[in-house]
């Protein structure tokens, strides 16, 4: 499918969805409370067959944090990008998409380690790289560690 | 009295207990702690813990220009380090749209199959002795040393290159550089016929290895499963060929696609690619172009603003970098997509119901470096 008809598409699946403009793949902004429903529809339906999430990332964008999705269909060989705003700095939650994607489920707990995005519904949902005790979320702008980092 | 020896036993077999594998144990091949879950010796279910090495690698990029990042891709995966630069290396000049000169095409695909070879070499020799032949630990360590040499004569290091820079690379190869490939070249098609008589038709090796471990295509794609492991179970997922970069689309080379799955296939997949890859390296060794090792460049490198998505395929499957820049000359985020990491987390979904010296097996097929997991 090209781009022009993924974006019929993803709008006729979520129509309050916002395209970004990119010259490498489709980009959507989905609202969090549709993302679930959104993306199994993209995975399981025959014309979009999105089986295959090759990267999952947070950023913090300082005003508000995002979850990134990039999915691609081995069946179609189609890209797309789903981009999920979670507006609330201190205490951010989205659901989570691992029991669509089984490689989100540690994607997932990396981007809660980092950025401190908590994942609805997730089975296992503790940090990964850091301590259990560690203070703070080191991929967030407003990170501070005076020891650890050195600023110039 | 009969009773008295079963008694223990029989307890062993109906409690499940946990045990830690790492994070120091030989088969995790660094540190890397798996609390498995035991009953007797099947395993139940397994935990991976990760962030022994874990150096924030991404929030130091924050910080760094684009040729300072290429040093730091080095150490994720260390035995793909050129790989790793390379992905930097076209996000850059697909960014600023620079065109590199052949030369530097020629060259790098070149020394991108050589740092597959001795990545896998290196797999096989743990592979081997993980089952306990340390036999093949010292041959594989024997002919990666050659490859380790063209690296020190052309790149000036043997494991931390960083030889790739935005526009093009650091200096030309040395003079000698296409003789000692093809005397390599030459040396391992005979050498390779040993890891197959000790190994690939061992039958020792056979057992321990076919019909473990099984891995669906469907799973792989679920799991994110990339590289050889993934293309064992039939996922087609060579970025070599579904998108190409370098030289490779002059080459002529095959993707090594099995359905089976299971550990052995993983295993053969991986000998296959070495194959391939000497042959990638014969079409190309004579035909590198005269010109210059590296185009024209600014010396600060800003790129404009907007998002990026560069991806190679190393030595253990696809390595993604997504990219977003604000126009300074150190990117706003970057994430690595690692292969490792994903391919960690169908290590407990493949070893659950087989012994643990079979997890062990898993372990080495799926062939892991753990400062990549880690980042």
């Amino acid at each position: 499918m090209d781009q022009d008809k993924l974006k019929e598409r993803i709008t006729a699946l979520v129509p309050e969805a916002e395209f970004e403009e990119n010259k490498q793949f489709l980009t959507a902004f989905i609202p969090a409370g549709k993302l679930h429903t959104a993306a199994q529809n993209l995975k399981e339906a025959e014309d979009t067959a999105f089986d295959y999430l090759f990267c999952q990332t947070g950023v913090d964008m300082t005003k508000y944090l995002m979850v990134v999705y990039h999915l691609n269909s081995t069946k179609h060989g189609h890209s797309v990008v789903l981009k999920v705003k979670a507006d609330d700095r201190v205490n951010p939650a989205i659901d989570t998409v691992c029991d669509i994607w089984r490689t989100a489920e540690f994607l997932e707990r990396e981007i809660y380690d980092l950025l401190g995005i908590h994942f609805n519904n997730h089975p296992d949902m503790r940090r990964i790289f850091l301590d259990e005790n560690w203070k703070g979320h080191p991929l967030r702008k407003d990170y501070k560690d005076e020891v650890n980092i050195v600023e110039l | 009295m009969k009773e008295v020896i079963h008694t223990p036993v029989k307890a062993l077999e109906e409690e499940e207990y946990h045990i830690n594998m790492g994070p120091q144990h030989p088969s995790t091949h660094g540190v890397l702690r798996l609390v498995v879950s035991l009953q007797g010796e099947i395993v139940k279910s397994l935990k991976p813990h990760c962030g022994y090495i874990h150096r924030g690698i991404e929030k130091m990029c924050e910080k760094d220009t684009y040729p300072q990042i290429i040093h730091l891709t080095d150490r994720m995966d260390y035995l793909s380090a050129h790989i790793n630069n390379h992905g930097v290396c076209l996000l850059v000049e697909d960014a600023l749209q620079i065109e590199v000169p052949e030369r530097v095409k020629y060259i790098r695909t070149i020394i991108d199959e050589l740092t597959r070879i001795q990545s896998h070499q290196l797999w096989w020799a743990c592979f081997g002795m993980d089952l306990g032949g340390l036999t093949c630990f010292f041959y594989g360590l024997r002919d990666r040393e050659k490859i380790l040499d063209i690296f020190e004569e052309s790149c000036g290091s043997r494991l931390l290159h960083s030889y790739y820079t935005p526009g093009g690379l650091m200096w030309d190869i040395h003079p000698n550089f296409q003789k000692s490939v093809k005397d390599f070249i030459k040396y391992f098609r005979k050498k390779i016929k040993d890891y197959d008589r000790l190994l690939s038709g061992n039958i020792i090796f056979m057992e321990r290895t076919k019909n473990v471990g099984h891995l669906s295509k469907e799973d792989a794609i679920s799991y994110g499963i990339t590289g050889p492991s993934g293309r064992a179970s039939g996922f087609s997922c060579d970025i070599r060929k579904h998108h190409p970069y370098g030289v490779y689309d002059k080459a002529d080379f095959r993707e090594i696609l099995f359905t089976e799955g299971d550990t052995y296939h993983r295993y053969i997949a991986r000998m296959d690619e070495m194959h391939e890859s000497m042959k990638i390296i014969e079409q190309l060794i004579d035909n590198i172009p005269a010109g210059d090792f590296s185009a024209k460049m600014k010396a600060v490198i800003k790129l404009p603003a907007g998002e990026y998505y560069q991806r190679v395929e190393t030595a253990r499957g696809e390595m993604g970098i997504y990219c977003i820049s604000d126009g300074n000359k150190t990117p706003y985020r970057i994430k690595f997509r690692s292969p490792n990491f994903s391919n960690l987390g169908v290590l407990d979904h493949l070893s659950r119901g087989f012994k643990i010296a079979d997890l062990v097996a898993i372990g080495a097929s799926l062939d892991f470096v753990i400062p990549d997991i880690d980042r």
